[in-house]
């Protein structure tokens, strides 16, 4: 397969990406690939520029109304607390400068995330062991009141009172937790 | 473990134990993306935070073990040669993102080589573990347990809605990359792994050429990685991935056994002259080089040639990398002198076997 880009090096690079919510596929070689922004590093398969200057190419693309113009102002005074990069420096970059960054821009976060993640904006994966212990166990009520629910509904009582069971007693951990020392 | 060590042998320790599937996976790698609360990125950060970061990461690591990882050794990115560095990545123990980092960064290596723990990458932590042939889920398991053991001592940057907060928007959530080194010959001879490469992508996975100085894929090394690592866990992300490895397995089986049943002689015929190619020449270029390799390993697998053992392919690969070379010959050499140290180690290599 021939590379999209420059048509002389064969494509070793192959990836789809979301423009407008339609699925594009893209093969390039690695010079191209480099050349026009889809890698930054070898890890990285796609162009976050790209993502982001298409996304903000429909933003604020008017600037003639009023309105608009004041989001683009508010969206350049945005501002990290912690390590002070701005909305403008992050949609240039296309890098987070710090943890905090996350919640200062999270207004805008929601559609950055849905184009590179295939429509996803939430985490569901590993929590970490130490410090997420709690959500880990509020994670797991939650799937055990589901679990009760479900037993419930389909009338078997006794499981049912032994996930109850199992629900106060995490409750009670939880609770223990939340206090610090019991 | 001494960076000696890392530096002599071309191919890890890990490499020389055969695993499922190797005639056709190379190796499955899982890589996890970590930060620290509160401090900046090290894209941003200052030098202060970012050698405060290594300097914890080294005294608290250097020399631990962790189950079988044994005696993690720091290197500071900064001690090496640029020589060392290049053959650092080339034995991907490091991405070439940190070599070309001169200071504040540095890396801890396993005594088998087979996890790596870069700091002050893009992100503070990029844990890396390797496993031989086609162990994913193993792999990924054993990752957790790591990144696990890591989060004992480091408040991780972790959000309930977000997941692992990293540098790159690619990267949050899991900060997973998951991915297998695959050697394809039979479906790129024939062709198909092109045809196959569009449905591949629309599953949200990569696939790309390794190796070669250049652009072109050579050696018929694939990489297979996910691209999504929001909204998806890394169960589903790895069995997804996985599947799609199965996939290719039974495909290019299928492509080697249909080139042997109809062009048998003719397979026969290549990989014997690239053979020849490999044990007599005097000057071959890496591209050469690779394409030979594959075939040889080719022949290996399908039982043409006997007498050679099968990582051959893995070694000689990271033997005849530029960086490699000029360790080996302890100066810096010309493409040109490159490639006659190349044809020769080739050759030594090759009479070792017989
Ligand atoms: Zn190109
Ligand atoms: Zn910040």
């Amino acid at each position: 397969m021939d590379c999209q880009e420059c048509k002389e090096r064969s494509a070793t690079l192959h990836f789809t990406k979301v423009v407008n919510g339609a699925k594009t596929e893209i093969h390039v070689c690695e010079q191209c690939a480099k050349e026009k922004g889809y890698v930054s590093d070898e890890e990285e398969a796609y162009s976050l520029h790209d993502l982001l200057s298409g996304l903000f190419n429909f933003e604020p693309s008017s600037i003639h109304t009023g309105q608009q113009a004041n989001q683009v102002s508010t969206e350049q005074v945005l501002k990290c607390p912690n390590c002070g990069m701005t909305y403008h420096d992050f949609t240039r970059v296309g890098k987070f400068g710090c943890a905090e960054c996350y919640h200062a821009f999270e207004a805008h976060l929601n559609p950055i995330f849905r184009r590179v993640h295939s429509g996803n904006t939430t985490h569901d994966g590993k929590i970490p062991k130490r410090i997420g212990s709690t959500i880990q166990q509020r994670k797991k009520l939650d799937q055990y009141r589901k679990q009760l629910q479900q037993l419930i509904e389909n009338e078997e009582f006794e499981q049912a009172a032994k996930v109850r069971d199992q629900i106060k007693s995490l409750k009670k951990d939880l609770n223990h937790g939340g206090e610090g020392e019991a | 473990m001494s960076l000696q060590q890392f530096m002599n042998e071309a191919i890890s320790p890990w490499m020389k134990e055969d695993g499922p599937d190797s005639d056709i996976v190379m190796s499955s790698r899982i890589r996890l993306a970590r930060n620290l609360d509160k401090v900046p990125f090290p894209l941003i950060a200052n030098d202060q935070d970012l050698e405060k970061i290594l300097t914890f990461m080294k005294q608290t690591y250097h020399h631990q073990s962790f189950k079988n990882y044994h005696d993690l050794e720091f290197v500071g990115i900064n001690e090496l040669t640029p020589v060392e560095k290049q053959v650092l990545v080339e034995k991907h123990l490091i991405s070439p993102h940190l070599a070309d980092k001169s200071t504040h960064s540095g890396v801890l290596i396993s005594e088998s080589e087979q996890v790596s723990v870069m700091v002050n990458e893009e992100d503070h932590i990029r844990i890396q573990l390797y496993f031989p042939g086609f162990q994913l889920q193993r792999a990924l398991d054993e990752a957790f347990e790591f990144d696990d053991w890591l989060e004992e001592n480091v408040n991780y940057a972790f959000d309930e809605d977000r997941g692992y907060l990293t540098s790159c928007p690619t990267n949050v959530g899991t900060g997973l990359r998951a991915s297998v080194m695959m050697h394809l010959p039979a479906l790129a001879l024939t062709q198909k792994l092109n045809r196959m490469i569009p449905a591949i992508s629309q599953l949200g996975l990569v696939v790309r050429g390794i190796y070669g100085e250049g652009s072109e894929a050579v050696g018929n090394i694939f990489q297979i990685s996910n691209q999504i690592t929001l909204g998806r866990s890394e169960e589903d992300i790895v069995v997804d991935l996985q599947s799609v490895v199965q996939k290719l397995i039974e495909q290019e089986r299928k492509a080697r056994r249909l080139l042997m049943d109809q062009s048998g002689l003719r397979l026969e015929d290549r990989i014997f002259r690239s053979y020849g190619i490999l044990e007599r020449s005097r000057i071959i270029e890496s591209k050469e080089a690779a394409t030979c390799l594959s075939d040889l390993r080719l022949g290996i697998d399908i039982g043409y040639i006997d007498h050679i053992s099968k990582t051959i392919l893995n070694e000689l690969m990271v033997l005849t990398q530029p960086g490699f070379l000029q360790h080996y010959a302890k100066e810096a050499l010309s493409p040109q002198r490159r490639d006659i140290l190349r044809a020769s180690l080739i050759r030594e290599r090759l009479y070792l076997e017989k």
